[in-house]
């Protein structure tokens, strides 16, 4: 399973939990601070041109632990519906 | 790839005036999620506290109406009593609900009124600057407890939740937190109940939700996160305090 | 049937708490929170009966006066037409979401049967809490447009119009009488009743936002530039009412040299007073505010050209009769006579206090009794 995430970096308040959770430590503080003073959050793996080198799953749970609700989660679509329900950010 | 996280409906794209790492943005954005997916967005009135909370009104994309401190459960009683088609929920901190409002909660509960009622706990009284709260644990610093809760001194921890569950008319009462996936997960589901016993003309619910507060308990958002896990849930456990079939 | 005959008919005796429970569901009340204490108990009491028969309306007996206060500010921001009631010291507990109701500017019907104070004071009926009523009475800067019946038949009367102001102005009503009018028996015929869901739309309540963009009702006001034009908007707000609300009654004014000014219960002693004094050759009148907030400052200024003396009768220390200096602003002698804590005074002794301060004005006219007791008759100005 592949996936991506944006980061709002206007939205973001850099309090670094999405780093903390994130299975694959995909996710790191940029080293520019955005318009209201913090260090947000950053995917590593933004500019990664093809999905095939990947780490990010899609997992979400950067994006259900953000107190800033800053980020939004893509998934690949996979032929198999029963794997990509199984990974929906609601479920446990 | 497709989009399978993203803001919900209920929610504005207004940024949150919340501290980094605060657990209160979390929980507006699950009650949103669970009005967007009850479909009840249209019927639901919020009210909010006094506190941090109080601004919630400039996030949540529902009506929302401004209580006194304390007095949310009495003022959701009004709307709910005059208009019993509508969703009232009430959010309320552990200042406003097991403090200054207990009178109210309590006798909201005991009548089982049909509303819901977001008590984020997060152990402190976060908007005047940390002074201690009603479940402020015991041996906790805050800024009118230098040298710690002295609970003969200061009294104990309440546990508010627990006193709702003998309440004769609470239906479901659970205690969960924000401190990580897993329990904002769980969180959802509990708060997801809450309204269905509400829009299932049952009683008074509440889900108490153990919530991190970095900046006045002066540590790091990932230290926060753990102190919940490791420190309140000692004093809170997470549990189903109340669920009556 | 002859119109006499029918009104007669319609013509019900009743106590004052019920003719008032009476005539808020005539207006479309609906909706009624409150907390037991005396005196006006018997309020509640109809209410309580009255929507036991009405599947439509809401009666609640709340935990305490700061829970029923709130309830009835929900009430409010979901369209209802809602009262609540109580006497002194549960008043001041509700004094918190008075504020609030009035920032938020809902309308909301208040009544306060008045009993002797300060503190648990006792049940008797008293007039210690004008100040509280007309004045704000709690935090901030606001106003509550506050009535103040004397008769069964105005009780009815002003029901309906605390109700119709309310919605009017989007502000709170204070109904302010006291035990003795709660509980006098009189004749009263009601107006026609109101079907609720004939009344105007109030396109500010919160009902959820289906079709519309959500709506948000608040007092606070982070801004203090946003804060301070809610206050100045309140205060064009309170201009408009002085201009349509102001009421009072004048009796056997025209001729007279002497004005008696009380309101309530007090008015009507004071009538009896002014009626003995008059059969004494005294040419003595009556000026009874019925509304306390706006008060009726320029009627009694062009009174006050006219007459020697005004004298203030309140059932407390002294409190209207700061009103009433300030609306005479020195044209005439004021004096001041009081029966606090729940002491009813007679007309005998009205008529006495009447009849001495007009022989200290004209000694040689009328010989003048001595007012009784614990009371105290000041001088001013």
């Amino acid at each position: 399973m592949k996936g991506k995430i944006e980061i709002d970096q206007e939205l973001c308040k850099g309090c670094g939990l999405c780093i903390q959770v994130c299975p694959k430590k995909q996710i790191e503080f940029s080293d520019a601070l955005n318009k209201k003073g913090y260090y947000p959050a950053s995917f590593k793996e933004r500019d990664r041109k093809t999905t095939e080198k990947l780490e990010c799953t899609g997992c979400a749970l950067c994006a259900i632990q953000c107190p800033d609700v800053a980020i939004e989660v893509y998934r690949e679509e996979k032929e198999q519906s029963t794997t990509a329900k199984k990974a929906a950010p609601t479920d446990e | 790839m497709k989009k399978v996280f993203a803001r919900p409906e209920s929610l504005k794209l207004t940024p949150f005036h919340y501290c980094p790492g605060c657990g209160h943005s979390i929980i507006h954005r699950l009650v949103s999620e669970v009005i967007d997916e009850l479909g009840i967005r249209e019927r639901t009135v919020g009210v909010p506290p006094a506190g941090c909370a109080v601004l919630a009104y400039n996030y949540f994309d529902v009506d929302m109406a401004e209580a006194p401190h304390g007095r949310a459960a009495a003022v959701a009683t009004g709307i709910k009593r005059v208009r019993p088609d509508l969703v009232a929920f009430s959010y309320q901190g552990d200042g406003d609900i097991a403090a200054i409002g207990t009178a109210e909660t309590i006798h909201a509960a005991n009548r089982g009124e049909r509303i819901t009622a977001i008590f984020v706990n997060n152990a402190v009284y976060g908007m005047t600057g940390g002074q201690m709260a009603p479940t402020t644990i015991s041996g906790q610093v805050t800024t009118t407890t230098p040298l710690g809760r002295a609970p003969l001194r200061d009294g104990y921890p309440l546990d508010l939740s627990e006193m709702l569950g003998i309440a004769a008319g609470s239906v479901y009462i659970e205690r969960t937190s924000v401190s990580s996936p897993k329990w904002i997960n769980k969180t959802k589901k509990a708060i997801r109940k809450a309204f269905m016993v509400q829009l299932e003309d049952r009683g008074f619910s509440l889900v108490e939700i153990l919530s991190p507060c970095p900046t006045n308990w002066k540590m790091t958002p990932v230290q926060s996160i753990r102190w919940v896990e490791e420190t309140m849930m000692t004093i809170f456990p997470p549990k189903v305090i109340k669920d009556v079939a | 049937m002859s119109e006499t005959k029918e009104k007669k008919k319609d013509k019900k005796l009743m106590r004052g708490s019920h003719v008032l429970g009476e005539a808020a569901i005539r207006a479309g009340c609906r909706a009624y929170f409150g907390y037991p204490i005396t005196p006006q108990n018997e309020l509640p009491e109809y209410m309580a009966e009255q929507f036991a028969q009405m599947p439509d309306a809401v009666f609640l007996q709340a935990e305490s006066e700061l829970a029923s206060i709130n309830m009835v500010m929900g009430a409010s921001i979901a369209g209802a037409r809602v009262m609540t009631s109580s006497s002194s010291p549960g008043i001041s507990l509700k004094q918190e979401g008075i504020s609030y109701i009035a920032g938020m500017e809902l309308p909301a019907v208040i009544v306060n049967m008045m009993r002797g104070g300060p503190g648990l004071g006792n049940i008797a009926p008293a007039q210690g809490d004008y100040f509280q009523a007309t004045k704000g009475g709690g935090h901030g800067d606001y106003r509550l447009i506050v009535l103040a019946p004397a008769y069964g038949q105005e009780i009815a009367d002003m029901t309906r119009q605390a109700f119709d102001l309310a919605d009017k102005y989007r502000n709170p009503v204070m109904i302010l009488g006291d035990g003795m009018l709660g509980q006098m028996m009189e004749p009263v015929v009601f107006p026609d009743p109101i079907d609720p869901a004939q009344l105007p739309a109030k396109p500010w309540t919160l009902t959820g936002c289906k079709g519309r963009p959500s709506r948000i009702i608040r007092s606070l006001w982070l801004d203090v530039n946003r804060e301070e034009e809610l206050n100045w908007r309140l205060v064009r707000k309170y201009e408009a009412i002085t201009a349509e609300v102001v009421d009072q009654e004048m009796y056997l004014a025209e001729d007279a040299e002497l004005i008696i000014v009380a309101y309530g219960t007090a008015a009507r002693i004071a009538k009896g007073g002014v009626q003995r004094a008059r059969a004494m050759g005294i040419k003595v009148g009556l000026f009874r505010p019925k509304t306390l907030w706006p008060y009726p400052s320029e009627p009694l200024a062009r009174l006050a050209d006219q007459v020697d003396e005004i004298i203030v009768f309140e059932m407390s220390t002294g409190q209207m009769v700061e009103d009433v200096r300030l609306a005479v602003e020195g044209r005439c002698r004021v004096s001041f006579y009081g029966r606090p804590g729940g002491v009813v005074a007679t007309p005998e002794e009205i008529s006495r206090v009447i009849s001495s301060t007009h022989h200290r004005a004209h000694p040689k006219k009328v010989a003048g009794g001595r007012a009784s007791g614990g009371s105290r008759l000041t001088v001013v100005g």
